[in-house]
């Protein structure tokens, strides 16, 4: 039996001990009647010899081992008993709780999933990221992707590690009479099965299919296989176009699938899978070529710094042997992490807040306890004074405690499981690794673990006040009048709990400046009716250049017909929305050394994108029809470029120099800068000078590339959303292949650049304004409490002579004191805030004395008025009945 | 003369003398009081009370194993009886308590001869 068992079985136990001890007693007695004694005397010698039956029973029941858990047990019921007793009580204890707890769990199943959890791979922490990296950088950097004839040495050659190659490229796919554009990824053939990822339905690539000329095959996403052919059984082998091409599906991928912190163009993942080695285009032939992501898995017994021994060592003789392209160029390896740089601070800021209004919480309740505690000071004094030990009496209120902290927290737990959806919906622009965050048993031991730890230090308040030493006073006084030590703790809880308010107050205040200010800047466009989308040009139409530029001129004269458009221009990078060109340029006919370039922000655009975005004119004039190939090479820069390229000078007329097209340009316009990253990026961003180009004037070798990544952009004069279906009908070409997609408003785009400030300042003020809650009902009941101790020196004062407004007076005053102390301890922590928020912020402005002050006022206010209820209150006593009472 | 010049026993000896008296057979408990007090002439009084805390101890620890039989009378009691565990243990102690008994006995006689 295990000590399980004899928990649960104690009743039978105890039955049978009696048995037992029956049976010897009575044995003892017949014997002795044998000898000759009445049974009368007989029974009381066996008694006797046998010493206290109760205590023997006791100590066996010790024996059993189950004491402390017995023990446990009683209190539970206890704690429980005396929750029932005082529902009011356990319910605002519980409350405050769950709502702390409640926050909490959800930010760490946030920062648990995105954060902490392993990447959905077989052995996460065998992967590697593999990367070029020259000796020399450029502006660009000195890391590249891999060329394809360097990654197939290496897999050729290497002994410590398998690789994975991947390259991606969208394109419009097509099954079923239904089309739409995806992202088609190449894959090594081994890619998943070295993941550890295999096919739900169907199977993977081999070996067998990964050369050129193999049949084509495909492997579609789990979302694609859905959205297509609605999750149809019989998917293998039928039959899907992608890119022009015809593949037959061998396979479906797991929900969810992707290739961690690769999202392609579309920031949706993988939705075709299609063997690497069947590529047949000449780049992959070429070692100047950088187009493969490679991963590797490290073999069994390698250790990462082997595996970069020999990386370097293959680097080195590739050198010698392919000087023209691989001359300073080396292979490196670093662990393979999840892309997530971009929400770590956030996360971590967040789970900051949250912690504090946890704590504001358990201060609360730590208070309420102590208060509780002081009124039960005669119980807990007479149980000490029956025999119950020190230690006893702690694990008795530290047992109550703790029923109350994981009864807060499997509400809390509650309430997280049933926000967590909507609030993942809300986050602003998706957050990364979202699939990954659950509530499961990393989350929940958390939880469990701050609720029991919350429990402890709340629980200790009132083990403070355990009247050991004192017991006698403690009796007499019926614990009324023992005040000394709990005015002190009391008046610390009020402060804490101020100072953790103070803190978030002004680190709510300062994101709110800051989303004012960037919400007031001049994102440098006209947001208003404009409609934006990646337009996939047909692959028909990239057959030649003269195709290609007519295909645009086509599809921007149909937009042009749409009823309520007003203008349409072609462009490759639109503002504020992911992506951008930097490219170098210079001012000087010979060049500076490469390392040295300045780079600009380059688009290229049709005549009319000024008229579409509404960027104001400064001097000179825009892109117009004029400028063809054959014309003089022109660019239009924009206010921040003319002030670093020609400070003091007039601009117009001057030669510009770009990494692209036929050089030298001529400066022919200057217009207004547009915040490229957005209104809280720009500021911050590396390169903001911007330059524009015409399409027309691209060369030809580079059309078809800068085809494949062009987007449109059109003026309305009604809502963009009402005419969009016009515009996808216009767009969609004779051969009917030609789709938008992408597709948002400037002013979506705008309001997104901002959303992730928005998103931390609403769950600031939410959690402020929760933290000024509790804060205020901390104030008032530690105030009701203390008013109410003194209440008798209250009426002898008012006996005495002392006016209502001077006992309100009195009361606030001490009030005031704690307060303050609150807030001077409080506006050093929120200074520390506010330097962190500035460096985790983008664009964040720091507070300045107005934010300080304001806030502060909100909270002094706040806690004035929860402490003037029970001043009142004090003021009207009767002395009479108030000192009888006593 | 008091006639049991009663010996207190030292710690854990008593949980040694019920393995040796119940390693024999199974025994109740009020048989192992009986037991222990006839071996041992009744120079061992074990309080009558204190018996069973330590064969409920001893149970715990595996090793005794106890169940309810019928007694020659016909009463239900519980039998004691040693486990395998409980006989390993009986070994290495009784051992012990010998290497311990010598050592005393030597150390006594020591202090015999010095002191001649």
């Amino acid at each position: 039996m295990n000590w399980f068992q004899r928990l649960m079985r104690r009743e039978e136990m105890d039955h049978q001990l009696d048995k037992e001890l029956r049976f010897h007693i009575d044995q003892r007695t017949s014997e002795l009647i044998e000898r000759g004694s009445p049974p009368e005397a007989a029974y009381r010698q066996a008694l006797i010899e046998f010493g206290g039956v109760e205590a023997a029973k006791e100590k066996c029941r010790d024996a059993r081992g189950t004491g402390w858990l017995e023990d446990f047990l009683r209190d539970l019921r206890y704690a429980l008993r005396s929750m029932r007793k005082r529902p009011g009580f356990a319910a605002v204890a519980l409350i405050t709780l769950a709502l702390g707890t409640g926050a909490t769990t959800l930010m760490f199943s946030l920062v648990n999933g995105v954060l902490l959890k392993p990447l959905p791979y077989a052995e996460p922490n065998r992967l590697l990221q593999l990367q070029e990296k020259t000796e020399k950088a450029t502006q660009y950097g000195n890391l590249w992707a891999f060329t394809n004839p360097n990654y197939l040495d290496l897999k050729q050659e290497l002994r410590t590690l398998d690789l994975i190659a991947l390259t991606f490229d969208g394109g419009t796919v097509s099954a079923a009479g239904q089309s739409e554009y995806v992202d088609g990824y190449e894959i090594s053939h081994d890619a998943l099965s070295i993941l550890g990822v295999s096919p739900i339905r169907g199977r993977s690539f081999s070996a067998a299919d990964d050369h050129v000329g193999a049949a084509p095959i495909a492997v579609i996403s789990y979302a694609l296989w859905q959205r297509l052919f609605s999750g149809a059984e019989n998917i293998i082998g039928q039959q899907i176009t992608f890119d022009g091409r015809g593949y037959s599906v061998i396979g479906v991928a797991p929900p969810g699938f992707h290739f961690e912190g690769n999202s392609g163009l579309l920031g949706i993942g993988p939705d075709i899978l299609l063997p690497l080695g069947q590529d047949a285009s000449p780049v992959m032939q070429r070692r100047d070529r950088h187009i493969l992501q490679v991963w590797a898995h490290m073999r069994p017994g390698v250790t990462l710094s082997q595996a970069r021994a020999e990386l370097d060592a293959i680097g080195h003789r590739l050198a010698q042997e392919y000087p023209a392209s691989n001359e300073g160029r080396t292979f490196i390896a670093d662990p393979l992490q999840p892309d997530v740089d971009g929400v770590r601070s956030t996360l971590w800021l967040l789970l900051g807040a949250v912690a504090l209004v946890l704590l504001i919480a358990c201060v609360n309740v730590a208070s309420l306890l102590l208060a509780r505690a002081i009124s039960r000071g005669r119980e807990l004094a007479i149980r000490v004074a029956l025999g119950a030990g020190p230690g006893r009496i702690i694990r008795q209120c530290l047992t109550e405690s703790s029923v109350l902290a994981v009864g807060g927290g499997i509400l809390g737990i509650a309430i997280a499981v049933l926000g967590l959806r909507p609030f993942l919906a809300l986050w602003p622009g998706g957050l990364p690794r979202v699939d990954q965050v659950q509530i499961d048993w990393r989350v929940l031991l958390f939880t469990l673990g701050v609720s029991l730890f919350c429990g402890f230090l709340f629980g200790l308040a009132p083990v403070a006040r355990i009247p050991l030493g004192r017991l006698e006073q403690s009796l007499r006084s019926g614990g009324r009048t023992v005040i000394g030590t709990s005015r002190l703790l009391h008046s610390g809880f009020v402060v804490s709990e101020i100072a953790f308010t103070v803190v978030l107050l002004v680190s709510a205040g300062v994101l709110g400046r800051t989303l004012l200010r960037l919400a007031s800047l001049d994102p440098g466009v006209n947001t208003r009716n404009v409609l934006v989308a990646r337009m996939a040009i047909s692959p028909t139409t990239l057959k030649n250049p003269a195709s290609t530029r007519a295909a645009w001129d086509q599809i921007l004269s149909n937009i042009r017909s749409v009823p309520g458009v007003r203008a349409a221009a072609a462009v490759d990078t639109v503002p504020m929305r992911e992506g951008n060109n930097q490219i170098a340029y210079w001012t000087t006919p010979t060049p500076p050394p490469q390392d040295q370039l300045p780079l600009v922000l380059a688009n290229s655009v049709t005549p009319d994108y000024l008229k579409v975005m509404g960027i104001p004119l400064r001097r000179g004039r825009f892109i117009s029809e004029h400028d063809q190939l054959k014309t003089e090479g022109v660019v239009v820069i924009d206010d921040v470029l003319a002030q670093k390229a020609f400070p003091g000078e007039e601009p117009i007329g001057k030669p510009i120099w770009i990494d692209l097209g036929k050089n030298p340009m001529t400066v022919v316009g200057v217009v207004g800068h547009v915040r490229q990253f957005g209104l809280a990026g720009d500021d911050d961003a590396k390169v903001r000078a911007q330059l524009y180009y015409p399409f027309a004037q691209v060369p030809d070798k580079f059309v078809r590339r800068w085809s494949e990544l062009m987007s449109v952009a059109v003026r309305t004069s009604v809502k963009p959303a009402s005419i969009l279906p016009s515009i996808r009908e216009a767009v969609r070409g004779s051969s009917g292949d030609q789709v938008i997609y992408l597709v948002r408003t400037l002013d979506q785009l705008a309001r997104n650049s901002i959303a992730p400030e928005r998103f931390l300042l609403v769950l600031f003020g939410i959690f402020a304004g929760l933290a000024l809650l509790l804060a205020s009902v901390g104030v008032y009941g530690v105030l009701s409490y203390l008013t109410n101790q003194r209440i008798s020196e209250l009426a002898v004062r008012i006996a005495l002579g002392s006016s209502a407004s001077g006992v309100i007076r009195l009361i606030l005053k001490e009030s005031f004191q704690m307060v303050a102390l609150g807030i001077a301890i409080g506006a050093a922590g929120a200074w520390a805030a506010d330097r962190v928020l500035m460096r985790m912020v983008e664009g964040a402005q720091p507070g300045g004395p107005l934010t300080f002050a304001l806030m502060i006022t909100v909270l002094a206010a706040s806690a004035l008025l929860a402490s003037f209820v029970p001043a009142r209150r004090a003021s009207r006593v009767d002395p009479l009945t108030a000192l009888r009472s006593e | 003369m008091p006639t049991n010049p009663k010996s207190d026993l030292p710690q854990g000896t008593l949980d040694l003398l019920i393995l040796k008296v119940v390693a024999l057979r199974p025994l109740h408990g009020y048989a192992i009081t009986q037991r222990l007090q006839q071996v041992s002439r009744d120079v061992v009084q074990v309080q009558q009370g204190s018996l069973y805390p330590a064969l409920h101890r001893l149970e715990n620890r595996g090793l005794l194993t106890a169940e309810w039989r019928d007694t020659e009378t016909g009463r239900e009691a519980k039998f004691y009886r040693l486990t395998r565990k409980g006989r390993a243990q009986l070994q290495s102690e009784t051992a012990s308590w010998e290497r311990l008994t010598e050592a005393v006995t030597l150390v006594l006689k020591l202090r015999e001869e010095g002191a001649k």
